[in-house]
């Protein structure tokens, strides 16, 4: 039965495959009918920033990117509800390892400093802000691994300001242009490289403590921890 | 020259996704994925995505490692605790 069971997902995956690989070679032998890449570059002046990639994913199709962010919050909360330790910050976890602890006094100012870097590529070149957050995010895994304080990752106000801020300014952007009498995330002319660029701070930000909150909410101490249910 | 990289990334692709799938070590599995991520990474900047290539290092290969790795741990310090050692694992 068991045996019937994997030869028949083998056979499900391998039929799955091959329809996904025809179809690949169907669309790379049609001739491409939409001419994307000529509109994006046509109407990348008026997007306010250089990098097509930015001006997709912040102008032209922002509305994808703010519920993906939606969708992160709603993950990172899931999360940090779901942590069976009280306090998300324990000192009884930090270690002592001194190889660690030397690594990350080079490592942390140097990975916030490539995170605000990738930030600011993001207007004329790869980068942008969830590659920015994640950047944040692995800072904050260092300094936790290293037994580095972090207050802010308590449960309290400043965690749940600093995991809804980025979609809060997200949305009162695109509400703002709403009241302002134009279509939802449509911004004024002449603000949208400003706009964009405060949008992607905070939600670089926000990024960034949301998969920390994913991380650090893992349950720790096995005291605490229910049982594991049982092999993988 | 080109085409030698891809099939070589290719290859080492699948055989890093194989590995990563099949392997009875939970941690052999992770440190498989975290390869195949790096790897995947190289793969979308042949592909020309830098941007996604960046995503995938830091996120695929980086955070996601992270997390399973933690993962791992726990699943073997609970099997410490549940059953006697030298049980199949």
């Amino acid at each position: 039965m068991r045996r019937l069971l994997v030869l028949l997902t083998v056979a499900a995956c391998t039929a799955l495959t091959i329809v996904l690989a025809l179809a690949v070679l169907q669309a790379a032998g049609s001739a491409v009918v939409s001419d994307l890449p000529q509109q994006l570059a046509a109407s990348l002046g008026r997007s306010g920033v250089e990098h097509p990639t930015t001006a997709v994913l912040l102008n032209f199709r922002s509305y994808d990117t703010l519920l993906e962010i939606g969708v992160l919050v709603i993950a990172g909360m899931s999360g940090i509800s779901l942590a069976s330790t009280r306090s998300l910050e324990d000192p009884a976890l930090r270690s002592s390892d001194v190889l660690l602890y030397a690594l990350q006094r080079w490592f942390v100012p140097l990975m916030l400093l490539l995170a605000a870097y990738l930030l600011w590529a993001g207007s004329h070149r790869p980068g942008g802000a969830f590659q920015a957050g994640a950047v944040l995010a692995a800072t904050g895994v260092l300094m936790r691994l290293g037994g580095l304080p972090m207050a802010f990752i308590r449960p309290g106000v400043l965690l749940r300001l600093g995991l809804v801020l980025g979609f809060a300014v997200f949305l009162l952007v695109a509400i703002a242009s709403v009241l302002a009498g134009k279509a939802f995330l449509a911004y004024p002319p002449g603000m949208a490289g400003g706009l964009i660029l405060a949008i992607e701070t905070v939600l670089t930000l926000s990024i960034g403590m949301i998969l920390l909150a994913l991380f650090v909410a893992a349950p720790i101490s096995a005291e605490h921890e229910p049982e594991e249910g049982g092999e993988s | 020259m080109s085409w030698l990289l891809d099939g070589l990334l290719i290859v080492s692709l699948l055989v890093t996704a194989v590995a990563a799938l099949l392997s009875r070590d939970l941690f052999r599995a992770v440190v498989m994925f975290m390869a195949f991520g790096l790897l995947m990474a190289l793969a979308w900047v042949r592909l020309q995505a830098p941007d996604i290539a960046l995503a995938e290092a830091a996120i695929g290969a980086g955070l996601t490692g992270v997390l399973l790795l933690d993962a791992v741990s726990h699943f073997q310090r609970g099997r410490l605790r549940e059953q006697p050692p030298g049980e199949e694992g």
